[in-house]
């Protein structure tokens, strides 16, 4: 069989290119829209490393002795969690709100080590110390709680539909009938669109980004689920998608920690207050889901439990 | 070709037929072709940026961990699989009846659910944070229950003397086993042993159910993750990944038909009747190898005389 | 609390989900293997060509990639806006065929040589001999190792769950992911496929008696 010596030989050559390495440097793809430096664009803050922190805080302790800070986060979230595939470098607006908040704790972005956590690991990934903290589309509610801490909350997310840009039709969930909705198998959005008395088509796929090819080529009409992440999307898709912008459940992110911890709970919560008062939220916010068209809002007051 | 049997030599008529044929199959095929290509190319999706993606070092080495992922979750779930194959196939072999009837209801169970049924199953249950485990465990029980149904098919074929003629020497029932019949039906069904690798390879792919970072895993990643023109590069990816799976297990494939070749001409081991090998390769895997297990690429049949 | 009991709305609709998913691509699998094993016996190079190519290139990939070329790639080509549904059914299909054909060509090659030069001597064609003869022959030694292919299939099927198809995986993570244990869950997923399963071997038992000649 000629063909499998072919294939053998072409094993050989993949694997030597994909281990040899070399390649082009950087990120693959399309460069961001708004360069840095760009006078007009919304700029990212600069966040002022803590000098001598102490904490009476065991995570604290331990990620000093470590010498790093490990991050919980998510990887594909665009403007969100996000990590270039090519560079691994992380951005979005979670990303922020954790550098920020490490810069206050004496961390420098080089002594934190990110780690991807997919939303059905996070309880187990804080619970067993696998993270210090976790940033991540974390929605606070009761039954968390008994397993984690929050701080927080930092955001206001609320389930919202993204549509394509010249869709006039869709303007909130009452007006679905016989529109086909994408979310991720089982999410809670999904649950709700499902009802009869909205009469859309669901489909369930395994990954946003899934879904949002999927509006994208036209298979589906609207994504839905957190409108933060929508806008993440709809600010890496600018000029094709845009967010509809009636939130129609209501979820309260926090930053997800060990239960215990209270005095880094309270740390943390001082820290965003903080910088919610001097204005570096608002502008991480601008820089990141605010691309996405979406107009700042204020976040919720901080619950300290 | 045993296919030669079915028509006569061609004569001037049935040749130009055949000609007609043969342009006519090949313009289809070429059309079919040719508007695929047309049609992906004005989405842009053949566009040179699109490939370029796989042209930098951080994308390459992205592939280069995903596919020592897979080769890792690969490698453990071969080797559990032997091992557990072997066992329950010494075990469904047993004079014990308790033993034998586990062992036929364990086999039995594990081969009718679906594998990615059982390796989700395995993941919630016990190895939530050991996903390569999970994936390692679930394709280890199912293969293994495969396998075991291959040796036992071979251990069956070895000629009932020999089995009595050990005996007769007085070696015990595990010398029996272990020295003369496993040794032999390990030979015989080396092929068929191999082609259900080959099977276990491509079902490492379900380990992205459990998050598992392998191949399919990191392929979902990088075109969720890189957006070139604005669109999400889905096409090449699929492409540059699906080559590299098929080139993985055709070169498996390919040592499978090399060590039949090997074991042929040795003339030694015992030989599988045909029709007998044929069904536990069928039931080993929807006929996965149908072609190249016994009787080589040609096919057992007729050509043979 | 019992899962089962709660939730045996999802439970049926995935119970049916599952069985006309493999319905459906049964049929798509079965009339592109044989085609494509016609193909691979025809006296037409290409055609000969493409059947193998087919063959090797469906049998090496991953179910998985398939179903990732058929939400991904194939909208982008043909009729966008197929449902899911067809879509999987379609991955589904195509992936069987290539071991549909694999079984019904080495069927084809035990029916007994003089069979085909009895035909041949007689003056049929390509076509007829293999629609007369061959093919009617050949179905009655098709037909053990096809029924383990439709069992295949039917597990294969799960991994349509995974890409929006209404069926017993989907259940199953639905199911764990409102907290109940995954015990119980995988105890009737496996049942429902046992049923599934065991009614597929007995349909093809039936088969296999009504088609038996005495010899």
């Amino acid at each position: 069989m000629k063909l499998r010596k072919t294939a053998a030989v072409a094993v050989a050559v993949l694997a030597l290119t994909a281990t040899a390495c070399g390649g082009k440097e950087g990120s693959a793809g399309d460069k961001p829209a708004v360069k840095p430096g760009d006078s007009s664009a919304p700029q990212l803050p600069k966040y002022i490393v803590a000098t001598d922190v102490s904490l009476d805080s065991p995570t604290f302790k331990k990620a000093k002795e470590r010498g790093k800070l490990i991050i919980g986060s998510k990887a594909d979230q665009p403007y969100l969690g996000f990590e270039d595939q090519a560079t691994k470098e992380r951005s979005g607006f979670d990303v922020e709100i954790a550098k920020m908040i490490a810069a206050e704790l004496g961390f420098t972005e080089d002594k934190i080590e990110w780690k991807t956590v997919d939303s059905k690991l996070r309880e187990t990934a804080i619970s067993t110390g696998q993270v210090d903290y976790y940033v991540g589309t974390y929605t606070i509610n009761d039954k968390r709680k008994a397993q984690v801490g929050f701080a927080g909350p930092y955001y206001k997310a609320g389930a919202d539909l993204l549509v394509r840009k010249d869709e006039t039709a869709i303007t909130g969930p009452e007006t679905l009938k016989g529109k086909k909705v994408c979310s991720i198998t089982g999410s809670t959005p999904l649950q709700e669109i499902k009802k009869p008395e909205y009469g859309a088509q669901t489909t369930e796929l395994a990954k946003y980004s899934d879904c949002v090819q999927q509006l994208l080529t036209k298979q589906v009409d609207a994504v839905t689920t957190d409108d933060s992440i929508l806008k993440g999307y709809a600010a890496a898709n600018a000029g094709k998608l845009k967010v509809v912008g009636k939130p129609f459940t209501e979820e309260p992110y926090g930053i997800g920690m060990n239960k215990d911890d209270k005095v880094l709970r309270t740390k943390i919560n001082d820290t965003l207050e903080k910088y919610v008062k001097d204005g570096t939220y608002k502008k991480i916010y601008e820089a990141t889901l605010g691309l996405s068209g979406s107009a700042y809002v204020a976040p919720p007051a901080v619950n300290r439990y | 070709m045993s296919a030669s049997v079915l028509y006569d030599a061609p004569g001037p008529k049935a040749r130009v037929r055949n000609r007609i044929y043969a342009v006519a199959g090949t313009v289809a095929i070429v059309a079919l072709l040719a508007v695929s290509v047309l049609r992906l190319s004005d989405k842009g999706h053949l566009d040179p940026a699109m490939w370029d993606i796989f042209n930098y070092a951080g994308i390459r080495q992205n592939i280069a961990d995903a596919l020592l992922a897979t080769l890792k979750a690969f490698g453990l779930a071969a080797v559990g699989s032997l091992v557990l194959g072997v066992a329950l196939a010494v075990a469904r072999l047993s004079d014990k009846a308790p033993v034998r009837v586990l062992a036929t209801g364990f086999i039995e169970l594990f081969r009718s659910i679906p594998l990615l049924i059982t390796i989700y199953a395995v993941w919630v249950a016990f190895l939530t944070d050991y996903s390569l485990w999970a994936l390692a465990i679930g394709l280890s029980i199912y293969n293994g229950c495969v396998q075991a149904e291959v040796l036992r098919a071979g251990v069956n074929a070895v000629p009932k003397g020999q089995r009595e003629a050990a005996y007769a020497l007085g070696m015990t029932k595990t010398q029996v086993m272990t020295t003369v019949l496993m040794p032999q039906a390990v030979r015989a069904m080396l092929p068929t042993i191999i082609s259900q690798l080959v099977v276990t390879l491509k079902d490492t792919s379900l380990g992205f159910v459990i998050l598992y970072p392998e191949l399919l895993y990191s392929a979902r990643l990088i075109a969720s993750n890189t957006q070139v023109n604005g669109q999400y590069p889905y096409v090449s990816t699929i492409v540059v990944f699906g080559a590299i799976y098929i080139a993985l297990c055709l070169a498996l494939s390919a040592l499978a038909t090399w060590i039949e070749k090997r074991g042929r001409r040795a003339k030694t081991g015992i030989a599988v009747p045909d029709a007998a090998a044929k069904e536990i390769v069928l039931i080993a895997d929807a006929g996965q190898a149908l072609g190249n297990n016994t009787g080589g690429p040609d096919g057992p049949g007729i050509t043979k005389n | 609390m019992n899962v089962l009991l709660d939730h045996f709305p999802e439970f049926r609709d995935g119970f049916i989900g599952t069985v006309s998913i493999t319905a459906v691509s049964s049929v798509i699998a079965l009339v592109l293997g044989v085609l494509v094993a016609g193909f691979r016996v025809s006296p037409v190079p290409p055609l000969r060509f493409f059947g193998t190519l087919w063959v090797n290139l469906l049998r090496n990939t991953p179910l998985t990639l398939l179903f990732l070329v058929s939400f991904f790639v194939v909208p982008e080509i043909f009729f966008p806006g197929m449902s899911p549904f067809v879509l999987g059914a379609l991955a589904l299909g195509f992936y069987t065929s290539a071991f549909v054909a694999e079984a019904v060509r080495s069927g084809i090659s035990t029916v007994p040589l003089g069979q085909a030069e009895a035909a041949r001597s007689l003056g049929m064609t390509f076509s007829q001999t293999l629609r007369m003869i061959v093919l009617p022959q050949a179905t009655r030694t098709v037909l053990p190792p096809l029924s383990s292919i439709f069992i295949a299939l039917t597990k294969n099927s799960a991994i349509a769950g995974a890409f929006s198809v209404t069926e017993l995986f989907g259940w199953t993570t639905l199911m764990s992911e409102q907290g109940y244990a995954i015990g119980p869950i995988f105890v009737w997923v496996a049942a429902a496929y046992l049923v599934v399963t065991f009614s597929i071997s007995g349909i093809f038992r039936v088969l296999e008696r009504r088609m038996e000649v005495a010899r």
